[in-house]
């Protein structure tokens, strides 16, 4: 293994002492394990709180600023955060006005939302929990833990932050973003396994004319492996999953999402051909972003996202934001 | 006849479980699962994210710590301090589940320097329930319910046909590791390992391994 680190235990917490130092509008609190606004709490503001693994960077701390989330507190790699620190943060966020949890759906996320929700009732705090489960590549939720959180928890962070920015209340927040997620579909591919510090070596072995289609952001293998193909198939295959689960009519958010190893010139061809295909089929794109913001450590991929987006949806996206991993209008 | 003394406690193995003997399992659990990581590592790397390994033994060492720090008195207490240190620590699925159901058993127990194999029956079943209520997993998803569950059932037939607590633990250690085994052939339904949905077989459940090694570890010390 060959990663700028010095220990593997201790990555999350030196890299969050770097964020912390590079970031001084930030509080970080390294031994409690949250990051949040240094001016928190907001009195009278609905406080937005996510978290989950680590190596999904910039998710979620990188999220943590006006307009977008409060706190974010940040597991092990790849390992959902304790109770503990999810009640910590919630704690530090509430500004009196309630908090909303915003959570991707994997079993252990949301085991210890769950566990800490009920920890900040108790002392409390009102919490509204957003689950996010944009992944189609999971079809069958019967047989499964059920569709898994991706790209989609960015629109929500992001469009959930700014109404709560402008004042709405707690109840109007979470629907708000239980509508994004539920707008939202999600589809990966995966060229090359991922080196966790832990494990040291590549989570499965790929042939290097094989790739990983249907992976989530945890280095498991995907749903099915297949050939390499052009990319142009590649983003037809992916939107086909993503239209056949969920019917889009009307104008599109598109994200296109880098797994943590695919350049940027890579990540502008593939939008090239979302575009080019989306304007194929009818669908018109109303906003678009293009780079790595919900990662999966080393993992050369790419993930597709599309959200149809109401007019509000659309007016919240523009709105400002202004935090280490997303910032416009501010 | 009748009178105290009667029935020795040495050379039998254990009849109950005192608070020592519960740090003892502990302990023999941390070392089971420090020695079994890179083990554990392995089967969540084909089928998980490859850290099952690390994070229990991270919540085990510091498990050991807390009871080292103010050993607890009671049986009860000892196993609530662990599950709390575990859900505290582990983080995941299985930081909540173990901790739940190490907590959920304490809280089962009476409040007495010694519990019996009986009492022990009942604690290890509110466990099981606490995980299943948490985790919503059934028989045969492929999840440590698969080592847990036989486990608790060869304990309770063990101590129904008048085993003491040393053979009861080794029965319910062997039925663990049997269950882990069988848990090969199965497709996953629940947790990370399900989203490789029929790619799922062929593979232990690395959860149910370590269920596995903690009732090893029982038997070990009992």
């Amino acid at each position: 293994m060959k990663k700028f680190i010095n220990d593997p235990a201790d990555v999350v917490a030196q890299s969050l002492r770097g964020l912390a130092a590079a970031h001084p509008e930030l509080r970080v609190e390294v031994e409690e394990g949250y990051i949040v606004r240094a001016g928190a709490p907001q009195p009278g503001k609905v406080a937005l709180v996510s978290g989950g693994g680590s190596g999904h960077e910039p998710l979620h701390g990188g999220f943590v600023g006006p307009g977008m989330l409060d706190a974010a507190c940040p597991g092990e790699v790849f390992t959902s955060p304790v109770p503990d620190q999810i009640l910590a943060a919630t704690k530090a966020a509430d500004g009196g006005a309630g908090v909303v949890h915003i959570v991707k759906n994997y079993t252990g996320d949301v085991m210890n939302f769950q566990l800490a929700g009920e920890l900040a009732g108790e002392e409390g705090i009102s919490v509204e929990t957003v689950l996010v489960d944009d992944d189609v590549a999971v079809e069958d939720s019967t047989w499964t833990a059920g569709r898994r959180g991706t790209g989609a928890t960015l629109l929500v962070e992001k469009i959930t932050g700014a109404r709560a920015e402008e004042g709405g209340k707690l109840g109007e927040v979470a629907a708000l973003g239980r509508e994004v997620n539920a707008a939202s579909g999600s589809f990966a591919y995966a060229l090359t396994a991922v080196t966790t510090p832990a494990a040291g070596r590549p989570g499965f072995d790929l042939p290097a004319d094989e790739i990983e289609a249907g992976v989530g952001i945890h280095g498991e293998p995907g749903r099915r492996r297949e050939k390499w193909r052009p990319a142009k198939e590649l983003v037809r295959s992916a939107l086909d999953a993503i239209l056949t689960a969920k019917s889009f009519s009307g104008p599109v958010i598109v994200l296109v999402n880098g797994l943590g190893a695919t350049p940027l010139i890579e990540l502008y061809l593939i939008y090239g051909e979302v575009a080019a295909h989306l304007e194929e089929r009818g669908v018109t794109i109303a906003r678009q972003l293009v780079g790595n913001y919900v990662t999966s450590l080393d993992m050369a991929g790419m993930s597709v996202t599309l959200c149809q987006a109401t007019d509000e949806m659309i007016r919240l996206w523009d709105a400002p934001v202004r935090t280490p991993g997303l910032r416009w209008g501010a | 006849m009748g009178r105290a003394g009667a029935y020795p406690r040495i050379a039998l193995g254990c009849l109950s479980m005192d608070a020592a003997l519960a740090r003892d399992w502990m302990r023999a659990a941390a070392e089971a699962i420090a020695a079994g990581a890179d083990g554990l590592t392995r089967l969540d790397s084909a089928i998980g994210d490859g850290d099952h390994g690390v994070n229990l033994h991270r919540g085990f060492t510091a498990v050991v710590a807390a009871l080292e720090k103010s050993p607890p008195e009671t049986v009860s207490e000892v196993l609530v301090k662990s599950g709390a240190t575990l859900m505290s620590r582990v983080g995941g699925a299985s930081g909540p589940l173990y901790g739940s159901a190490l907590r959920a058993a304490g809280k089962a127990l009476p409040a007495t320097p010694e519990v019996q194999p009986a009492d022990l029956v009942t604690a290890l079943r509110a466990g099981l329930a606490a995980v299943r209520k948490l985790g919503g997993a059934a028989a045969g998803d492929k999840t440590l319910i698969d080592a847990y569950g036989p486990a608790v059932d060869a304990f309770e037939e063990a101590v129904a046909g008048g085993a003491d607590l040393a053979g009861a633990a080794g029965a319910a250690a062997r039925a663990a590791q049997a269950g882990a085994e069988a848990t090969v052939p199965l497709q996953a339904r629940k947790g990370r390992a399900s989203y490789l949905g029929e790619r799922s077989i062929g593979h232990q459940d690395p959860g149910a391994a370590s269920t596995s090694l903690i009732f090893g570890a029982l038997a070990e010390v009992a």
